[in-house]
């Protein structure tokens, strides 16, 4: 008795009741995400804000006079900040291709079930996942022994191999079926023409994923440039915002804008935005083949 | 990162047929004729591995120099370490290193500090990207757009350098000028400096860490969510089952797995702080170095701008080899959970 009229009332209430849920769920998702552009947001606003406004009420939201003085103050002498914009894009195409094409091969080597070493070779690469040196004789190697600070290879060789892509890879390639390499060396093809000619062409979306994983570390890095670079010339934008932060002077160099009250905090966040974005544009693009790279396992047919 | 998962999720987009039907991937047929032949055999073998060695040889051999050399390396903190005597030139120095480390107040401080800051960020992490992958997937099918939206806010913070976080901290906690700052003053508050105050980072630190990391983790909960059979979900509201009940005796135990090794791996990792997050976003400030000092910014300090290539070594070392410990263990029980997920 009970059961048949809760069945009967059930569904019709139990609708209501879950598009109020949803109802609730919309906004404080809409609060969340909102709060989360809030820097952003911020930071843009701050740096469209006259200096003096900023002194008198601080940063905020809503300021009381608008001013383009900080982008002024940049174009004025751009060098420094074209510069590290110049640096970090050669940084990022090279030390993106180099790493591919290193980390590719490798995780392809360790994926053929047929190679002599493989076993031998994989554990060789993970253990390096496990335990590591630390970063005293790192920093003594690429210095004292390499001799490598204050050259662009010291922003690009450091991360060209990382076990983790190779550990990604080599699932992926372990993946292909090993039928469609018998078939290829049964038509004569060397290993290198089956790689290039069969194997690549097949593994775009993993070698996309890797490959967009990668350049975002090689633009984002501020770390390398902080232990190896001193020539301002040398001076990647992720690391030039770093040194700004801290001494605005080393943004100009230009004897007639340096000591004439730079604005100061509106030019550091100038300076914030103009080194977002590309970021912000790039991310709108790529953002959908991250997300789908990540979900693709769960949604079938969506 | 979980890139365990990330492969499995590219594996598994590929619709290949089920294993049963595929050969072995890779794995060539076996062959008895060739058990007699055995040296004239592994001579031709090593020919004919000599293009794939080829291959693997720049990659083998970045390892080696940069990953292999510097764990020998790890000698310097036995070592008084001169730049002109080289490392093997410098004179061994026993434990002194370890025992200048471990007398100062510095040693504790760092460990506490990174232990602490990061098992708190492994559960806050967990709950909130738990939380935020239940949502978008209750609403995942009511708008595209907005679930579009939503996913692209919470994710995009994933994509910035701590540098630039830094600068939005600033933004929001600059002593009177602050967005923050300046709302405590419309409400009569005092003003904070919130760069010299420590007692209130591991809160800030939190929550910076949340909103950088979180809507990369609820996005790999979400898919997993999103591969849960929607029958069982209308079964049990047939059955008369609320929301609440539904997730946590459904989604949640589906998850689990997923959940699990998160969280193993990531306690496998609680040795290494992100450098990023400590450095840049307290501007490296010294009076919050009680709270905000962890091993990794430690070792980088002795090391350049101390010059003190003892303690930062035998930190360094510490770090390594109890780091070590801690991810063979926590991949070890990862092994007995779900063996397909573990690193070896």
């Amino acid at each position: 008795m009970l059961s048949i009229s809760a069945r009967r009332t059930g569904p019709r209430r139990y609708r209501s009741r879950k598009s109020l849920y949803r109802a609730i769920i919309h906004v404080v998702l809409c609060l969340f995400s909102l709060a989360f552009l809030l820097p952003l947001l911020l930071v843009v606003i701050v740096s469209f804000t006259d200096e003096k406004a900023l002194d008198q009420n601080g940063y905020s939201l809503f300021p009381t006079k608008w001013s383009l003085e900080a982008y002024k103050f940049i174009m004025v002498d751009p060098g420094q900040i074209i510069s590290a914009y110049g640096v970090t894009v050669f940084a990022t195409v090279v030390g993106t291709i180099m790493s591919l094409l290193i980390v590719s091969l490798l995780a392809y080597v360790l994926a053929r079930k047929d190679f002599k070493f493989r076993k031998a070779f994989s554990f060789y690469v993970f253990f390096t996942l496990l335990f590591n040196g630390g970063l005293v004789p790192w920093y003594i190697l690429i210095t004292q022994y390499l001799h490598l600070q204050d050259t662009l290879a010291a922003l690009i060789i450091p991360y060209l191999v990382s076990a983790w892509n190779v550990l990604l890879l080599r699932t992926y390639f372990a993946s292909l079926p090993h039928e469609l390499i018998d078939a290829a060396k049964i038509d004569g093809a060397g290993e290198w023409r089956i790689f290039f000619q069969l194997v690549v062409p097949l593994s775009t979306p993993a070698l996309a994923t890797v490959g967009l994983l990668t350049m975002l570390v090689y633009w984002n890095d501020w770390w390398l440039g902080l232990l190896f670079i001193n020539n301002p010339n040398l001076v990647p934008l992720q690391y030039l915002l770093y040194r700004i932060s801290t001494d605005i002077d080393f943004l100009s160099t230009n004897p007639q804008t340096v000591g004439l009250a730079p604005p100061v905090e509106a030019v550091r966040m100038a300076m914030a935005v103009l080194a977002i974005g590309p970021i912000v544009f790039a991310f709108l693009f790529v953002q959908k083949y991250f997300i789908r790279g990540i979900t693709l396992g769960g949604l079938k047919g969506d | 990162m979980l890139w365990k998962e990330l492969q499995a999720m590219l594996t598994k987009s590929q619709n290949l047929p089920p294993k049963a039907e595929r050969r072995t991937s890779l794995a060539p047929p076996v062959r008895r004729a060739d058990l007699g032949k055995h040296r004239q055999a592994s001579l031709r073998s090593l020919k004919k591995s000599a293009p794939l060695l080829l291959m693997a040889a720049p990659g083998l051999l970045f390892l080696l120099i940069f990953a292999y050399l510097p764990m020998f390396g790890l000698i310097i903190a036995f070592k008084d370490y001169r730049a002109y005597q080289g490392i093997l030139g410098s004179a061994w120095v026993g434990l002194q290193n370890f025992r200048f480390l471990f007398s100062t107040q510095d040693a504790w401080h760092i460990t506490s500090n990174t232990l602490l800051m990061n098992a708190l960020f492994i559960v806050t992490s967990l709950v909130a990207s738990l939380a935020i992958a239940l949502m978008l997937n209750e609403v995942r099918d009511t708008s595209k757009i907005l679930s579009r939206f939503y996913q692209s806010t919470l994710f995009f913070p994933y994509f910035l350098s701590w540098v630039i976080v830094g600068y939005f901290v600033f933004a929001l906690l600059n002593t009177n000028s602050g967005m923050v700052d300046k709302i405590l003053v419309q409400f009569g508050l005092p003003s904070i400096d919130w760069y010299g105050s420590p007692q209130y980072w591991p809160v800030i630190l939190v929550l910076v860490n949340l909103w950088k990391n979180a809507g990369f983790w609820s996005i790999v909960y979400l898919a997993g969510m999103v591969a849960i059979n929607p029958e069982y979900y209308e079964a049990a509201e047939m059955d008369g089952a609320s929301k609440w009940q539904q997730i946590r005796s459904i989604t949640l135990p589906l998850i689990m797995p997923l959940i699990i090794i998160n969280v193993l791996l990531s306690i496998g990792r609680i040795f290494y702080a992100d450098f990023g997050l400590f450095f840049q976003v307290t501007h490296d400030s010294s009076r919050l170095y009680s709270a905000t000092d962890v091993i990794d910014t430690y070792v980088y300090r002795a090391l350049t701008t101390l010059g003190d290539v003892g303690m930062s070594s035998a930190a360094g070392f510490y770090q390594s080899v109890v780091g070590f410990i801690l991810v063979v263990l926590s991949n070890w029980i990862v092994r007995r959970v779900d063996p397909d997920k573990a690193l070896f």
